[in-house]
């Protein structure tokens, strides 16, 4: 059964495709179409796909879609997974950088959760803004947010997190709290994997354990270091990992990857990729 | 419970979970419906409505909008040389923007952070070098456009972004301009 990562690409002329992915030098192909690897969904499908050629399975599937926020790819996208979703035999989705739509949200819930086999439902970025705005963040499996992003999983009347209340300060010695307010309020899933200087792996409002080594510091500047985290979780869960596990090993690998890379803020997550390999297997120890 | 949702799949949106909805507030009747006629000429889905009671005005019109376009929307009205005097959310009135922002100095590098949204910029020559954060589908496309310029130079967020996230991108943008410039 495959893995399905969804989410678009920062190109309104790209067409909406669904396919197995593939890695070729620095760019993500799907089909007949190239995505260079920067960042947002393109950099979690390519750290995905290699993470899990690393561990020995096959590679997800992704649906992706042109949106540079006006919406119209996202809604395209929406539409078109709400429609495949009954002919799609899914072991788990991974939702990232989508247009929140509450609507549209609803109706790939809806569709996903008909299935007699429900897929794991992991929710990343505007996905998990969305999923948490519908109120039915308690039907997820797992998100993945930062710290800024566990302060609006934490207020209740926060549609999004530029809106967070400001008594709700981005402060890392106060994550507990925030995790304890969003179950409360019915605002996060299942499982959290929240990332900051110490990552939390949390089920079920138990923090299960956390992860603050290694530690660079550089990692929190480079855009794409949460996209990698995400797609190592991924490959983890595609891996059959249970999910604190996969969050677990995923939090060490991109630690690692780091560890590895020696960024400096300058870096882009393209930069760190040559040293996935390695990382999976220091955060995988047999 | 998912027999339950089926049945109710039609408006079950309307009972559960947070308003995407923000408010625009004008100073003036006229000015709402010159906003108004400008915003859905673009095509954008606004609704004129009464103010709720909160919210002491003079002025008898708001208009609704899907909240995550606010920077869109802003973008439109400015154009129009129409602008709001508030933008709040429909959920809770006295919800406002995050006005904080987290500063990491790494040397060499400076990183500004405005609620989900961080750019970092190096010091000595001022180059965005990178933008990070956020979830909205313009950030990657904002990241684009700015990482590798230089930060007097570069497009402003503003210019380019469609969305809350860019509208954050675009207030750490301006408090690292300020902090750059001394």
């Amino acid at each position: 059964m495959s893995w399905l990562i969804v989410g678009t690409v920062p190109d309104e002329d790209f067409p909406l495709v669904r396919g197995r992915i593939r890695i070729d030098r620095d760019f993500l192909e799907i089909g007949q179409h190239q995505i260079k690897i920067a960042r947002g969904t393109p950099a979690l499908a390519a750290t995905a796909c290699m993470a899990a050629s690393v561990l020995g399975i096959e590679p997800p599937e992704a649906l992706l879609v042109g949106d540079t926020g006006k919406g119209s790819g996202s809604r395209k996208l929406y539409a078109h997974l709400v429609e495949a979703m009954p002919d799609l035999e899914l072991a788990g989705i991974t939702f990232h950088y989508l247009l929140p739509d509450v609507y549209w949200h609803n109706q790939v819930l809806w569709a996903a959760q008909k299935k007699s086999r429900q897929p794991l439902l992991v929710a990343d970025a505007g996905f998990m803004y969305v999923a948490k705005m519908s109120g039915f963040a308690a039907d997820y499996d797992l998100f993945t947010p930062d710290i800024g992003e566990m302060c609006f999983l934490a207020d209740e009347t926060a549609p999004h997190p530029f809106y967070t209340r400001g008594f709700l300060l981005e402060d890392e010695s106060r994550v507990e709290e925030y995790i304890s307010r969003a179950y409360s309020e019915k605002n996060a899933a299942r499982h959290l994997m929240v990332k900051g200087a110490k990552d939390y792996i949390v089920q079920d409002q138990v923090i299960l354990s956390t992860v603050s080594e290694p530690s660079i510091e550089a990692m929190e500047a480079i855009g794409g270091t949460g996209d990698s985290l995400t797609g190592i979780i991924t490959a983890n869960l595609m891996a059959g990992y249970e999910i604190p596990a996969a969050c677990h090993k995923a939090a060490l690998s991109n630690r690692y990857l780091g560890l590895l890379a020696r960024p400096s803020p300058a870096f882009s997550v393209a930069d760190l990729l040559p040293f996935l390999e390695q990382s999976i297997k220091l955060g995988n120890p047999r | 419970m998912r027999f339950l949702k089926s049945i109710f799949a039609g408006f079950s949106d309307k009972t559960k979970g947070l308003s995407e909805k923000g408010i625009l507030v004008f100073r003036h009747t006229s000015e709402v419906i010159r906003a108004e006629s400008l915003l859905k000429e673009q095509g954008l889905d606004v609704l004129v409505k009464g103010p709720p009671p909160e919210i002491q005005t003079g002025c008898d019109m708001v208009i609704e909008f899907p909240l995550i376009i606010q920077l869109q929307v802003l973008d439109i009205l400015e154009k129009g040389r129409v602008e709001p005097i508030q933008v709040i959310t429909v959920q809770d009135h006295l919800l406002e923007p995050v006005s904080l922002y987290n500063v990491k100095d790494f040397g060499e590098y400076l990183m500004v952070r405005a609620a989900n949204m961080k750019i970092t910029v190096n010091k000595d020559t001022l180059e965005i070098v990178n933008v990070s954060g956020g979830g909205c589908p313009d950030v990657p496309f904002l990241a684009e456009q700015m990482v590798g310029r230089n930060l007097l130079q570069a497009p402003e967020p503003r210019s380019l972004g469609q969305t809350l996230c860019g509208y954050s991108l675009q207030l750490a943008y301006e408090e690292m301009k300020r902090r750059c410039r001394g």
